[in-house]
């Protein structure tokens, strides 16, 4: 039940968000603090949420196979491999290295 | 949409089926690169314990992947739903954004404008704006988001069936799915030192909180207090 809860609120919200734009005066949108702001948002969430994901279990720090994983994914971006092999070798590296 | 832009003349037959055949291209090539992240997300959401029909209502509605993204890796960690519908949102507000962009670009009327919204995200956003020297915006616009709808919501339902079908996260490598395409999309917004300093600090608050506050929370937190101090220097 509070699972079909948050998926509603999150449909329902991000739907809004998106109209917004089509709504809001853009000159709201204008001024530099709110533009610097959601340029960077996406930027810390993400890297806030690659970094748990990878380093934590609950509560806990932790660091297994997806180390193996991101390293590998952090090299590929790093000399431009195509997104496919990005995420398949990724995925790879961490089920090899938890296999060991 | 019809109507070449004045300062570029008439266009002639064989040029308007040049710019058509491009559109048609990079929509479809488009629509291909989001596959591989619509089978992860499909099967992640399935180790998160949502179902079939909750998985799919994602893709079909809130239809934007990092919201989603971060909503079933929170709540799949066992993470608060304030947190998880909480970080969803603040990844969903530049689609509003590209919203304010796009409505001034192709000045849509009446329910056109609901269903524009409803589609519209960093893909159709990014080929209308590129778009619009040729005075083609309105079709790229339409043609990314109809490829990356289907070809997103196929991949969803495609991800979830075979996660279904696979082993734990872990054995699989799934469990690194989600972060290694953040980190692929991410790579074109950290061109500059400085938005990697961002990214990084941004982690590390995050990690710092892992031990201390309930799980979700630390991507909030990370992600908020990082834009703050990015303001702060800034000023």
């Amino acid at each position: 039940m509070k699972l079909w809860f948050g998926v509603l609120i999150a449909c329902a919200g991000c739907a809004v968000l998106k109209l917004a734009g089509f709504v809001v005066p853009s000159r709201l949108l204008e001024s530099s603090v709110a533009r610097r702001t959601l340029e960077a948002l996406p930027v810390t969430l993400l890297s806030a949420l690659i970094a748990v994901s990878v380093f934590a279990t609950g509560n806990h720090l932790t660091l297994d196979s997806r180390a193996a994983g991101l390293a590998v994914a952090l090299i590929l971006v790093a000399i431009r491999a195509p997104f496919l092999v990005v995420v398949v070798a990724a995925c790879a590296t961490a089920a090899a290295a938890h296999a060991l | 949409m019809s109507e070449p832009p004045p300062d570029h003349g008439p266009k002639s037959d064989a040029s308007r089926r040049a710019d058509e055949r491009r559109i048609r291209n990079r929509a479809l090539t488009i629509g291909a690169s989001v596959t591989p992240f619509g089978l992860s997300f499909g099967a992640v959401s399935v180790e998160a314990h949502l179902s079939l029909v909750q998985v799919c209502l994602l893709s079909l509605v809130l239809f934007s992947g990092a919201s989603q993204f971060a909503l079933v890796s929170i709540i799949g960690a066992g993470g608060t739903y304030f947190s998880a519908v909480g970080t969803a949102l603040l990844l969903g507000v530049r689609n509003g954004l590209y919203g304010a962009r796009i409505n001034a670009l192709l000045r849509p009327t009446g329910w056109r404008r609901f269903v524009m919204a409803e589609v519209t995200i960093d893909e159709s956003t990014a080929m209308a704006v590129s778009e619009s020297r040729s005075g083609r915006s309105a079709r790229a616009f339409w043609s990314t988001a109809l490829s990356v709808y289907v070809l997103w919501n196929v991949s969803t339902v495609v991800g979830a069936l075979v996660g279904n079908a696979l082993g734990s996260p872990a054995t699989t490598g799934l469990d690194v799915a989600g972060p290694a395409a953040f980190i692929a999309l991410l790579a074109p917004r950290l061109t500059t030192a400085r938005m990697r300093l961002v990214a990084l600090g941004s982690s590390a608050i995050a990690l710092v909180t892992v031990p201390v506050v309930p799980i979700g929370a630390p991507i909030l937190i990370g992600g908020l207090t990082a834009v703050a101090l990015l303001l702060v220097v800034d000023r």
